[in-house]
């Protein structure tokens, strides 16, 4: 006869892995108590306390800019991001396309308050330049995208505020509200749509200090990498009053690559390829 | 007839035996030279990573260009033409290992239609990178041609000392040569510590007698000298800390080698009046720092200089006069974002810079205001438009430029107009010469 024992703890094992796989973190009802700035700020935080934790990534990046006639012109850039110890996350863009700034990199080491510090290279002369970080609102690469629409939204730059909760798309969404607390900032407000399960992005209204609703940013394609990390794939930013728009593609996500902050350096940014 | 100014200078070259010493490479051994530059480059290389490791990722790159220069004014001096035109090719070959170490190798070459001292070619880099862990920091190696731009502000560089200028390819100076170098990097949060070891200086490269935008004598290549015995292969050393302290990013440097900038000695020969290059061994001590506040970057770069001459001729001594002198540039830059609800940007630059040496400066910098405006159109064609203004502060001379960068409907095609207007040049100016080369350069380039 053939006896089959399990040993009782894989069961004690499985539970427990089910348990900590299902346990509810913190419910979305728990998030949204207390006042609309309270319930705000606490989404918000929650929603990037779930993107911390990466390490670094590595991604490219096609830009496809649009006219309001449809024509279409083509970027492309390679991205490095790496988060930082106690401050905002370190990123640099590397263009490939147009050839003529090929080899261009844009270097940031974003803070959690206050401005940020940024370095442009340029392969032609070999020359470092720190650059104004003011430069926030400024079109990046003649994209609908401005230099603020980039990086990582801190939550210490903003004031929150919940709004409502909605039906978006096939996805249930919490509104929120924020207000950037930077003058150089181009935007009075913004409202974002945060899918109420996993607090992604899934769209932004941009308005600009004329209080007009000026872009509207839509995230698609989310895919989920090291179990943890959701990435889109497409971003469209339609600006509603030029009817100009710009999709990003992203490929090739690579994380716990060996980037470390010696790779976030001006030193290294003259070697950047 | 010379003018007073050469006449000043005409002088008996104490330095130089003609066309015996400091010559050139001859032209045709060049290629042969770097060739086994990049030889020993390569036989540096890791064993393991070689072959195999250094497909690892292959890159080239480049721009073709075409360019014409157009002069309205009739030549001050004989012989000059009234425009340039030609065509100009910069590859980068770029190959990586594993490891990261990579070689860079760009060859360029100038072909112009009508100057021949303008049809030439440089290695502009041709070198091996290596770098790694120290500790909490960094290292890094660089071994071969190489450029190095050090400076803040942008009217010229005045800190920048590792490279030769090439002022054939554009007289504002910021072209550079490749110079032969080792060159080492320590770096951590304090900052980036650089030492630098150059060889084989290369002599400053000058338009011929047909050349606009040159001086009223022919500078002969044949009669370089030098004060350093070891001539064009002395040792010049260099080193540079660079650091961040909150906004302010502050660079020291040190320099103690041969000048990049001859001093040029008028001498008689049977076939007329030349100027010989002479090169002198000099210290010189620069500071650059640029302070960020919001969308206001201040500027500064200054330099402590020992050991050149000034243009300032000295009749008992029969040279020109020796003078340690300082100089600076202060400025300031300033951008206004989405201008007038639109994606533009304008920038407002405003540059000062000051020569100590006054009136016996050897460039057009002795006591000058910049003022400038670059307006950047931020559309997919990346248009962009500036306007300058240069004016001596003690003299009538201005210099009027404006430029216009578009990229064309073909995403590899890039349009670059410049203008440069020089008004009412000061008989005692130092660029006194280029009174009458006001130019339109048009320059169309494809990228890949």
């Amino acid at each position: 006869m053939i006896r089959f024992s399990i040993p009782r703890t894989i069961f004690a094992v499985l539970g427990s892995f089910l348990a900590i796989c299902f346990w509810p973190t913190e419910s979305y009802s728990d998030l949204l108590s207390g006042t609309a700035e309270e319930a705000g700020l606490r989404v918000a935080t929650e929603s990037r306390e779930r993107q911390k934790g990466f390490g670094n990534f590595t991604a490219s990046l096609t830009m496809t800019l649009r006219n309001k006639q449809g024509k279409e012109t083509q970027r492309s850039l390679r991205l490095k991001v790496m988060e930082a110890q106690e401050d905002g996350d370190r990123t640099l863009f590397v263009f490939d396309h147009p050839r003529d700034v090929k080899g261009t990199a844009f270097l940031v080491h974003a803070h959690k308050t206050g401005p940020d510090k940024q370095w442009l290279y340029l392969p032609a002369l070999k020359r470092v330049k720190g650059i104004s970080a003011s430069k926030q609102s400024g079109s990046f690469m003649g994209s609908e995208f401005s230099y603020e629409d980039m990086g990582a939204v801190e939550v210490g730059k903003f004031t929150h505020r919940f709004i409502r909760e909605e039906p978006c798309g096939d996805l249930k969404c919490l509104v929120l509200e924020r207000i950037p607390k930077s003058q150089d900032s181009g935007y009075s407000r913004q409202l974002v749509w945060l899918d109420r399960e996993e607090l992604r992005t899934i769209r932004v209204h941009y308005f600009d200090r004329r209080d007009e609703h000026l872009k509207t940013m839509v995230v698609e394609g989310y895919a989920k990498y090291l179990d943890r990390f959701w990435r889109s794939s497409t971003i469209t930013m339609t600006n509603l009053l030029t009817g100009k728009s710009t999709v990003l593609l992203w490929s090739d996500y690579k994380f716990g690559t060996d980037l470390d902050a010696k790779d976030f350096t001006k030193t290294a940014l003259k070697r950047i390829r | 007839m010379l003018s007073e100014k050469t006449q000043r200078r005409i002088i008996r070259n104490p330095f130089t035996i003609p066309g015996e010493d400091g010559r050139n490479v001859p032209a045709f051994l060049l290629p042969a030279v770097f060739a086994v530059v990049l030889g020993v480059l390569v036989s540096l290389l890791p064993t393991v990573a070689y072959p195999a490791g250094f497909a690892d990722e292959i890159d080239i790159s480049g721009r073709l260009s075409t360019e014409a220069w157009l002069y309205p004014q009739s030549a001050a001096y004989p012989d000059q033409r009234s425009y340039a035109g030609g065509l100009a090719l910069e590859t980068t070959f770029y190959v990586e290992n594993e490891e990261g170490t990579s070689i860079t190798v760009t060859p360029f070459l100038r072909y112009d239609a009508g100057d021949p001292d303008r049809t030439y070619g440089d290695f502009r880099e041709a070198y091996l990178l290596m770098y790694g862990d120290a500790g909490d920091g960094e290292w890094e190696l660089r071994l071969g041609i190489d450029r190095v731009f050090w400076g803040v502000v942008e009217l010229r560089s005045l800190v920048d000392i590792i490279n030769q200028t090439d002022v054939i390819e554009h007289p504002n100076e910021k072209i550079k040569m490749g110079q032969p170098m080792a060159h080492f990097t320590w770096s951590g949060d304090w900052g980036a510590l650089e030492l630098f070891a150059m060889t084989w200086h290369r002599a400053r490269i000058y338009p011929g007698s047909r050349g606009r935008q040159r001086y009223e004598f022919i500078v002969d290549q044949d009669m370089i000298s030098y004060e350093s015995g070891a001539k064009k292969w002395h040792i010049d050393l260099a080193s540079r800390y660079s650091g961040l302290l909150g906004p302010l990013e502050i660079g020291l440097s040190l320099f103690n080698g041969t000048n990049r900038e001859p001093t040029l000695l008028p001498i008689f020969l049977d076939s007329g009046l030349v100027l010989a290059p002479h090169y002198e061994k000099i210290r010189q001590f620069g500071v650059d720092a640029q302070l960020t506040r919001g969308s206001l970057l201040l500027k500064l770069e200054a330099i402590y200089r020992a050991g050149a001459r000034n243009s300032r001729y000295i009749q008992h001594l029969n040279t020109l006069e020796e003078e340690d002198y300082i100089a600076f540039i202060l400025g300031s830059e300033y951008t206004l974002y989405s201008i007038l609800g639109s994606n533009s940007d304008l920038v407002l630059f405003a540059e000062w810079a000051y020569d100590g040496r006054g009136r016996w400066a050897t460039n057009a910098f002795e006591n000058d205001l910049f003022i400038a405006a670059r307006l950047g159109l931020n559309d997919p064609q990346s248009t962009e438009f500036v306007v300058s203004v240069l004016g001596s502060l003690n003299k009538s001379s201005r210099v009027v430029a404006s430029e216009f960068k578009r990229r064309l409907s073909s995403d590899n095609w890039l349009l670059h107009i410049e203008t440069s207007a020089f008004l009412d040049i000061d008989e005692e100016d130092f660029i006194y010469y280029v009174r009458r080369d006001s130019y339109v350069k048009i320059n169309l380039a494809y990228s890949f």
